[in-house]
C-alpha cells in the first residue's frame, strides 16, 4: 500500500516554530552535558545526538504522547523530542534515586511513560523487535497508536533487524522503523560493515516493507515523511520504513570531538557541520519565522536546563537497600 | 469419587485454556503451536476455540519474536511463548537475559515483563546433542527470571497457571518423558506458589531432592531402598528459582545426609546451587558429604548403546543414597533389566520425536 493515499500533515508555520525551538532545546541540553562532564559527577556512558536532532524532532513531532516509542543508546534527543522529562533525565544521568530509573539505569536507559517513551537500551538492535511487539498488541486491542523504533547503521547488520521487519509485514502492524544512518558504528565506518552496492533501504524493502530516506538533518522532511508513515499505520496500512542521512558531530561516547583520532576527518565533519539541522531549518524557512524573541527563548531554555542540572545535583543518591528493590514485581 | 486424572500435557493444556478463557490479554505463540500435533498434545484445540490471532504460529525467528512477545508485554499483554526444544530457545537469550529479566530493575519498577516461556527438555531416540539440553541452571543463574520445572500434572497445570499470573518472566521447563504420565488434576482453575517444593515421601534416613524427571527416578528409587530397610524422605523442588530452601534445609537438619539429582550436567549446576546452600546454612546437620547425581560432562551422545552410560536413573541415586549412608552397594544397582529400552519413556514410544 503507497502512502500517498493518506492524508499528509500541513506544516504550519506553527509547527515549524516548534520544531525549531525543541531541536534548540534538545542542542542546548546535550552541550550542557558535554560541559558538565569532566566535573565527573555524571559518572556513566552517555552518546550525545548533537547534530543529529532534525530525526528525533521530525519523528516525533509526527505522533501523539500515546504513542509508543522504543530507542537505543543515543537516545536523549528522542527521550526529549517524545516530551521527556529533563529533570528526571539529568537526575538519572546523576545516578540520583529522583532520576527516570531512580539511578538504575543511567544515560543508556531513559523511560518516560507519560508519554509514551517506553525504554531505551544500549544493546544495539535489541528494543527493535520491542516495538513490533507494542505494534502487536495495539493491533491485537484496536488501538489506533503507531509504535516507532529507533535505531542506528549498525543495527541494520543484527538478524533480529530483519526478522522484525518481517514480522511486522506479516501481521501488517503499525509499526515505523526509524533509521538514523550518521555513517559510524563507534569508530567503523559504513564501508566495513556493509556492501556498497546497497542502501539501508534497500534491505527493507528486500523485506516487502514500503521504505523512504531523505536527508535527516531537514526537518521538514523528516516530518512529511514520518507524517505519511504514522497516517498509514493508523488507517491500518502498515509499516513502514525510514532511513534519515545524518552525522553526529562529538566522539561516539562522551563530550569531546574526535576528528584527530584518524578513522574520519575533520573536513567531513565540518561539511555536515555546515548542514546543521538548526541552521539548515533558519535557511530554508527563515524569513523572520525564528527570529522573534529569539533571545529570550534561549534565555529562557537556559534557565530551564540549569534548573535541571541543580536538581540533578541537589537529589539524592540511592541507599543501599534500594541495590535489591525491584528484582522482581 | 474418582477423582479426575489428566496426562501432564492435557494438564498443561488446561491451563493455558483456563487462562485464555479468563483473561484476554493471555495469548499463546511459538513454532507449531496451531499445528496438527499441538506441542505433543500440549496445545491441541487452543487455535479452533481462541482464533488465531491469540494462538499464533511463528516465523523461525525466536529471538526477534522474543522480541514481540516482551514489547507486548510491556503493554499490557501477557505472552505465552513455547519452543519444541529448550534448545531452539538458545536463539533468543539476548531478548530473555538483557531485556525481559532485567527491564523491570532497570527502568526502576515503572514496567514488567509478565510473560511465560515454555521449554521442552528432548530426551531418548537419538535426540543427542541439539535436542536434549536443559538450561535451568542457565536461566537460574540471572537475577529477574523465574524457571520453574514440574514432574507431577497437577503440578503442571497449578505452576503454569501461576507463572502466567506472575508478573515477572518466567522460563518454564517442561521434560518430555513426563508429557504421557497421569495425575489427579483438578478441574477447576487453581495455582501453585511459585518457590515451594513438593514433599513427595516422608523419610527418616536420607533427604532426596529431585528436579524434573529425576524426582520421579527419586521415587523409584525410595521404593527400592525401602526393601533394604532405608527410608527415603524425597522432595521435588517444583521451582528452580526461586527454591524451597526452606523445605530442603528442614529436611537435611532431620536426616543429616542429602542427595540432589538433577536432570542436566553436574558440574556448575543446580545440585551445586543445593548442596552449596545446604552446606553453609545446615553444616554440622551434615552427617556425610552431599551427593550430586547429574549427567556426566558431556553433550548427550546419540547413539542408543550410550544411553545407559549418559542418563542417570533411579540406580544411580540409589548408588548415591547408600554413599552418603555409608553403605556399601551389595547388588548391581545399576543393572539394566533383559530387553529394556533405556532410550524410550515407555513401551508405547515407537519415535521418531
Amino acid at each position: 500500500m503507497k502512502t500517498d493515499n493518506y492524508r499528509r500533515e500541513t506544516v504550519t508555520p506553527e509547527v515549524l516554530r516548534r520544531m525549531y525551538h525543541e531541536m534548540l532545546r534538545i542542542r542546548m541540553i546535550e552541550e550542557k552535558i558535554a560541559d558538565l562532564y569532566p566535573e565527573q559527577e555524571m559518572r556513566c556512558p552517555v552518546h550525545l545526538s548533537i547534530g543529529q536532532e532534525a530525526v528525533a524532532v521530525g519523528v516525533c513531532a509526527a505522533l501523539t504522547a500515546d504513542d509508543y516509542v522504543l530507542s537505543s543508546h543515543r537516545s536523549h534527543a528522542h527521550y526529549l523530542a517524545k516530551g521527556g522529562n529533563l529533570n528526571a533525565m539529568m537526575a538519572e544521568i546523576y545516578g540520583k534515586t529522583t532520576g527516570c530509573c531512580s539511578g538504575k539505569g543511567g544515560s543508556m536507559h531513559l523511560i518516560d511513560l507519560s508519554v509514551g517513551f517506553l525504554g531505551a537500551t544500549p544493546i544495539v538492535g535489541s528494543t527493535i523487535p520491542m516495538s513490533v511487539g507494542t505494534a502487536l498488541a495495539s493491533s491485537m486491542r484496536g488501538e489506533p497508536r503507531v509504535s516507532v523504533a529507533f535505531m542506528g547503521d549498525g543495527a541494520a547488520e543484527e538478524g533480529v533487524f530483519h526478522e522484525s521487519l518481517s514480522f511486522a509485514l506479516l501481521k501488517n502492524l503499525p509499526v515505523i522503523f526509524v533509521c538514523e544512518n550518521n555513517l559510524y558504528s563507534v569508530y567503523s565506518p559504513l564501508c566495513v560493515r556493509q556492501p556498497a552496492c546497497r542502501e539501508i533501504t534497500d534491505l527493507a524493502k528486500g523485506h516487502g516493507v514500503e521504505s523512504f530516506q531523505c536527508d535527516g538533518n531537514d526537518v521538514v522532511q523528516v516530518f512529511e515523511m514520518a507524517s505519511k508513515a504514522a497516517a498509514k499505520a493508523r488507517a491500518g496500512g502498515g509499516p513502514t520504513f525510514l532511513e534519515f542521512k545524518t552525522y553526529r558531530w562529538r566522539e561516539h561516547c562522551g563530550p569531546d570531538y574526535d576528528n584527530d583520532l584518524g578513522y574520519r576527518c575533520e573536513s567531513e565533519f565540518l561539511d555536515w557541520k555546515k548542514r546543521d539541522p538548526i541552521e539548515t531549518l533558519k535557511r530554508m524557512h527563515g524569513d523572520g519565522l525564528f527570529d522573534r524573541d529569539t533571545e529570550a527563548v534561549i534565555h529562557d531554555l537556559s534557565a530551564e536546563i540549569e534548573e535541571a542540572v541543580a536538581f540533578a545535583k541537589k537529589s539524592p543518591f540511592p541507599e543501599e537497600p534500594m541495590m535489591l528493590q525491584d528484582v522482581y514485581v | 469419587m474418582v477423582e479426575r486424572e489428566l496426562k501432564f500435557f492435557e494438564a498443561l493444556n488446561e491451563a493455558v485454556d483456563q487462562c485464555m478463557a479468563r483473561d484476554p490479554s493471555v495469548y499463546i505463540m511459538g513454532l507449531g503451536v496451531p499445528d496438527p500435533k499441538g506441542i505433543f498434545g500440549s496445545t491441541v484445540g487452543l487455535q479452533q476455540k481462541y482464533g488465531t490471532t491469540r494462538v499464533m504460529d511463528m516465523p523461525c525467528s525466536e529471538n526477534g519474536m522474543t522480541g514481540v512477545a516482551i514489547g507486548s508485554a510491556l503493554v499490557g499483554m501477557r505472552p505465552v511463548m513455547t519452543h519444541q526444544r529448550v534448545d531452539f530457545a538458545l536463539l533468543a537469550m539476548e531478548q530473555i537475559v538483557n531485556q525481559a529479566a532485567k527491564w523491570h530493575y532497570m527502568f526502576g519498577g515503572k514496567l514488567s515483563v509478565p510473560m511465560v516461556i515454555r521449554m521442552i527438555v528432548g530426551r531418548g531416540w537419538g535426540q543427542g546433542p541439539h535436542h536434549s539440553q536443559s538450561l535451568q541452571t542457565w536461566f537460574a543463574h540471572i537475577p529477574g527470571l523465574k524457571v520453574v520445572m514440574p514432574s507431577l500434572a497437577y503440578d503442571a497445570k497449578g505452576l503454569l497457571i501461576a507463572g502466567i499470573e506472575d508478573n515477572n518472566p518466567v522460563i518454564f521447563i517442561e521434560h518430555r518423558w513426563l508429557y504421557n504420565i497421569s495425575d489427579r488434576v483438578p478441574e477447576e482453575y487453581y495455582s501453585v506458589p511459585l518457590g515451594k517444593a513438593r514433599m513427595m515421601r516422608e523419610g527418616t534416613d536420607v533427604t532426596m531432592v529431585g528436579v524434573s524427571y529425576m524426582s520421579l527416578e527419586a521415587l523409584r528409587a525410595a521404593e527400592r531402598m525401602e526393601k533394604e530397610g532405608i527410608s527415603a524422605e524425597v522432595i521435588d523442588l517444583r521451582s528452580i528459582r526461586p527454591w524451597d530452601e526452606e523445605m530442603v534445609l528442614e529436611s537435611v537438619k532431620k536426616t543429616g545426609r542429602l542427595v540432589v539429582a538433577d536432570n542436566s550436567w553436574k558440574s556448575f549446576g543446580v545440585a551445586a546451587e543445593i548442596v552449596s546452600t545446604v552446606t553453609e546454612k545446615a553444616f554440622s546437620a551434615l552427617k556425610a558429604a552431599p551427593e550430586r547425581v547429574a549427567l556426566p560432562d558431556c553433550p548427550s551422545p546419540t547413539s542408543p548403546a550410550l544411553n545407559e552410560h549418559f542418563y542417570q536413573r533411579a540406580g544411580h541415586i540409589h548408588l548415591a543414597a547408600k554413599r552418603a549412608l555409608g553403605l556399601d552397594p551389595v547388588t548391581d544397582l545399576l543393572a539394566v533389566a533383559a530387553g529394556q529400552r533405556l532410550d524410550v519413556p515407555d513401551a508405547s514410544f515407537k519415535g521418531p520425536f
